[in-house]
């Protein structure tokens, strides 16, 4: 505006320098085109300058584009940052590059090879995953009841060990982008005791597939609880000292004190829950509100936190951790040897795995009976294995509570042997829409702290 | 001012004659020109032993504190990492970005490099030794102002940072050098204050004169210099807890995320030769340069020539140790934090601590005996400075949704927005539904 008059024909009418070669206003992918509210720019890496030609260029904002490869974005976020120094003025989101089509892949397969699919999508969590959707595909069989205590008791234990697990990632992560090194590695240390149970039990250390609908794949492994008992003997000490080198250092409180505010009015337009929203002190934990696999008879408390901000989710994360701890002794206490599928022939597996010389396989009884006496056996195990179950025509939604908030599985059924539609409310994806509203105002570096509190797993959020 | 700076240190009531193992300004200027050259040499292989020590010494006793192991694989204990780790960066592709000013680019790193080797040149590291049959000090050369000359070196090197970050053309080194220049600028006020103390009692700015004035007390007694020094010095050289300029959670590299091969090897050279001077400034200013430790130094062959050279260098490394500690244990300030602390709490703080001093050597002068009163001085001081900067803010944030401390508002209009009751909450009849029509 304040530029004379007579030189904008000049600069017209100068060939604007082609400081690179890599912008082509006609490249097909991203190119300009005129909307109702103006100019639509699709940028893919130049410069804003040669992007707009020089004109409508406000010097004084500089656009960050951090991410999609960045060392603080968990993975592939990409936030477009419009900065005033070092003032984020505008903030936004944009997602998609992990999309693996995991939703639409599991319309094409047959519905216990949809844990398989699930189990990837927030690969720090895929106990939840796993869960929620066999949850669903039971409520529309109907045979929520008939799912065995102790498949119940197990699911627990595993998706509380994977709680702690997935606590411990983001207090790494967290850590390590506020800069507390050490922190990462401890996180991860810590883990990997975790890791090693998951693996005892169900083979994996991620991507198990291990809870399928009707039950689980496998029974415990020997020696699983005692080795979950060490662990819980372990466990609240190396807590405990994570709080005492965080909670009252004083950098790690001046980087996340009263940062990344969102109150509970904020979490409720957006639908944010998990550990922000219980930091705002509104304790909604669908364990306690809407119990699913027999939480309601477990005994733990929902920490909440007053102050809205980064350093009240990483308290609630560090409580929550404790009382993972609290209901995985508790579950040692309800394990009663019993069966780990319901009984129902039409969904359950016909054999139980076992170990033979090349491997994990089929029982030999199994095989026997089937190979050498029963051509019925054989027939309904072949069935059952390439054509699937049949799910009753209907559509359910089940939700769990992730470490990340409301895991939500809105499964459709027309009938088949597949899933019509399985369709994810997923907690990162949900809650990453609270971006802008934490950051803007603050400081590039409140950024890195907003989002690792949200703490989102992009596995999760493209699916 | 002049007769304060002249008079003898009021902690020896005669100043002890200079023992003929100390070196002072004049005892420079004689050398021969290939005792020059050797010592320059001398300094060069020493700061580049250091920095590949320190890079496998960094990584291992981080490594240690992580419960890892760290590199142990090239040569014994890993010790060859360094090298190896230098090589390798020598030997790698050169990128250099399309939008680069490619001589400032260039310049940059060698810019960031020479300085940080110069400002070695003053630094003692023994006592007066015979080469050859020529009796020189353990320094390349002493001036009369050489910790102005250290400082100035120390500035000089951001110039690299800052031209670095702009030449890459690209915006995180941009965001990295301007927080480098704000930062350098800052923490120099305050590192130049903290040293100003010292002038006072050693009445020189020469280093070997200074390291001289403690042959008997150290001046690390002069507790809040050091450490608001120390603190200075952190941010000086950009390491963590103050690594802003290439905090990697925010600004991926910052200064030298552009950077690649050789001239990335260089800025990461620099960096460790800048912690190397800040830390040999600290042991010649702070901790008795070269003198022996404690009861050692009433021995007297352990307490000059050569002998030097080992109780600086372990004095160099436990300081040097503190760094890498540091970097292990705390997480990283924010930028406003980090400015703050520098503006409103070290700079007033040493001004405040340089006044104490200053009236303390004037009553010395006036032959008054206060020196037993200057430690507990001291002690209170850094007792208060500790409570300044651990004390819990009283401020109590803005919580009634209105905006005022800058959290941006929900655009759905404030309070309107139906939220559930929280338990305990007394619902507030001013905040009752107002007409949520509900289809």
């Amino acid at each position: 505006m304040s530029e004379p008059a007579g030189e904008d024909p000049a600069s017209a009418a100068t060939p604007t320098p082609d400081y690179t070669s890599s912008y082509n206003p006609n490249d097909p992918y991203a190119s300009v085109r005129e909307t109702t509210e103006g100019p639509i720019y699709t940028v893919t890496g130049q410069d804003w300058g040669d992007v707009l030609g020089g004109e409508g260029v406000n010097t004084e904002r500089i656009v960050v584009n951090m991410g999609p490869q960045h060392p603080s974005t968990h993975g592939v976020l990409r936030l477009v940052l419009e900065i005033d120094g070092e003032t984020v003025s505008q903030a936004r989101t944009v997602i998609g590059y992990l999309h693996t089509g995991i939703e639409k892949n599991l319309e094409y397969r047959n519905w216990v090879q949809g844990t398989t699919f699930v189990t990837r999508m927030d690969y720090l969590s895929p106990m939840f995953n796993e869960t929620a959707y066999c949850l669903g595909v039971e409520k529309l069989l109907g045979i929520t009841e008939d799912v065995p205590v102790r498949a119940s008791v197990i699911r627990v234990l595993m998706m509380e060990l994977q709680r702690i697990g997935s606590h411990l990632v983001t207090l790494a992560t967290t850590g390590l982008e506020l800069g507390a090194l050490s922190m990462m590695l401890y996180g991860m240390r810590e883990r990997e005791l975790i890791l090693d149970i998951l693996e005892m039990v169900t083979g994996l250390r991620m991507n198990h597939a291990y809870i399928r609908p009707g039950g689980l794949a496998q029974d415990l492994a020997p020696g699983t609880e005692e080795k979950v008992r060490e662990f819980c003997e372990i466990m609240p000490k190396r807590i405990q000292e994570y709080d005492d080198l965080l909670s009252a250092n004083p950098i790690w409180e001046a980087r996340t004190r009263d940062v990344a505010y969102l109150d509970l009015t904020g979490c409720m337009a957006y639908g944010v829950t998990g550990p922000v929203l219980r930091a705002t002190g509104y304790p909604w934990d669908l364990r306690k509100t809407m119990p699913y696999c027999g939480y309601e008879s477990y005994e733990f408390e929902v920490p909440t936190q007053h102050s809205a901000d980064a350093y009240g989710r990483y308290l609630v994360r560090l409580d929550e951790m404790r009382e993972s701890v609290k209901i995985i002794e508790q579950t040692l206490e309800k394990l009663r040897p019993g069966p780990i599928m319901v009984a129902d022939k039409k969904i359950a597996w016909p054999a139980q795995l076992a170990l033979g010389a090349d491997g994990l396989g089929n029982s030999l009884g199994h095989i026997r009976e089937i190979m050498g006496s029963s051509m019925e056996a054989l027939i309904h195990h072949f069935k059952l294995v390439t054509e699937g179950i049949r799910v009753p025509a209907g559509q359910v939604y089940v939700a769990v509570e992730s470490p990340r908030g409301e895991l939500g599985y809105h499964v459709v059924s027309d009938g088949g042997t597949r899933p019509y539609r399985v369709h994810v409310r997923d907690p990162s994806f949900v809650n990453l829409q609270s971006v802008p509203a934490m950051c803007e105002g603050g400081l590039i570096a409140d950024v890195i702290a907003a989002v690792s509190s949200i703490d989102p797993v992009m596995g999760g959020v493209d699916r | 001012m002049n007769q304060l700076i002249s008079t003898s240190p009021l902690s020896l009531p005669s100043r002890a004659p200079v023992a003929a193992t100390e070196a002072t300004v004049s005892t420079f200027g004689h050398d021969p020109w290939w005792l020059i050259l050797g010592k320059v040499v001398a300094v060069f292989v020493f700061l580049v032993l250091i920095t590949l020590f320190l890079i496998w010494a960094e990584r291992r006793i981080v490594a240690r504190m992580q419960q890892r192991l760290g590199p142990n694989r090239t040569g014994p204990f890993g010790l060859g990492q360094g090298l190896a780790d230098g090589i390798k960066l020598a030997l790698k592709e050169e990128i250099i970005p399309a939008m680069a000013d490619k001589p400032v680019y260039f310049i940059a790193p060698i810019v960031a490099t020479i300085p940080a080797f110069l400002a070695f040149a003053v630094i003692p590291v023994g006592g007066v030794v015979s080469i050859f049959g020529h009796v020189t000090a353990l320094q390349v050369t002493d001036l009369p102002v050489a910790v102005l000359f250290i400082l100035a070196c120390s500035s000089f090197g951001v110039y690299g940072i800052v031209l670095g970050g702009w030449a890459s053309g690209s915006t995180y080194p941009l965001l990295g050098a301007l927080r480098s220049a704000a930062q350098v600028i800052s923490y120099e006020v305050s590192l130049a204050l903290a040293l100003v103390p010292i002038f006072l009692y050693a009445g020189s700015l020469s280093t070997s004169e200074i390291v001289a004035a403690q042959n008997r007390f150290w001046f690390v007694f002069l507790v809040p210099s050091f450490v608001i020094y120390m603190v200075s010095a952190v941010g000086e050289t950009n390491r963590a807890p103050f690594d802003l300029p290439e905090a990697e959670g925010e600004l991926v590299g910052g200064f030298h995320t552009e950077y690649s091969s050789l001239k990335f090897a260089l800025f990461f050279l620099a960096e460790y030769i800048n912690m190397t001077t800040v830390s040999a400034v600290a042991t010649t200013l702070f901790l008795g340069g070269w003198h022996a430790p404690f009861l050692l130094s009433r021995v007297p062959v352990l307490n000059s020539g050569w002998f030097g050279l080992v109780w600086f260098t372990l004095k160099l490394l436990t300081v040097l140790f503190g760094f890498i500690w540091l970097r292990g244990t705390l997480p990283r300030l924010r930028y406003d934090q980090f400015m703050r602390l520098g503006w409103k709490l070290l700079i007033p703080a040493s001004l405040v601590w340089l006044l104490l001093v200053a009236a303390m050597r004037t009553l010395v002068v006036e032959d008054v005996n206060l020196r037993r009163n200057l430690v507990p001085v001291g002690i209170v001081f850094v007792v208060l400075l500790l409570l300044v900067s651990f004390w819990p803010s009283s401020k109590k944030p803005d919580r009634d949704g209105e905006g005022e401390d800058g959290h941006p508002e929900i655009a759905v209009g404030n309070r309107a927005f139906p939220v559930p009751v929280l338990p305990g909450e007394q619902t507030d009849p001013t905040l009752a539904p107002r007409e949520v029509t509900r289809a």
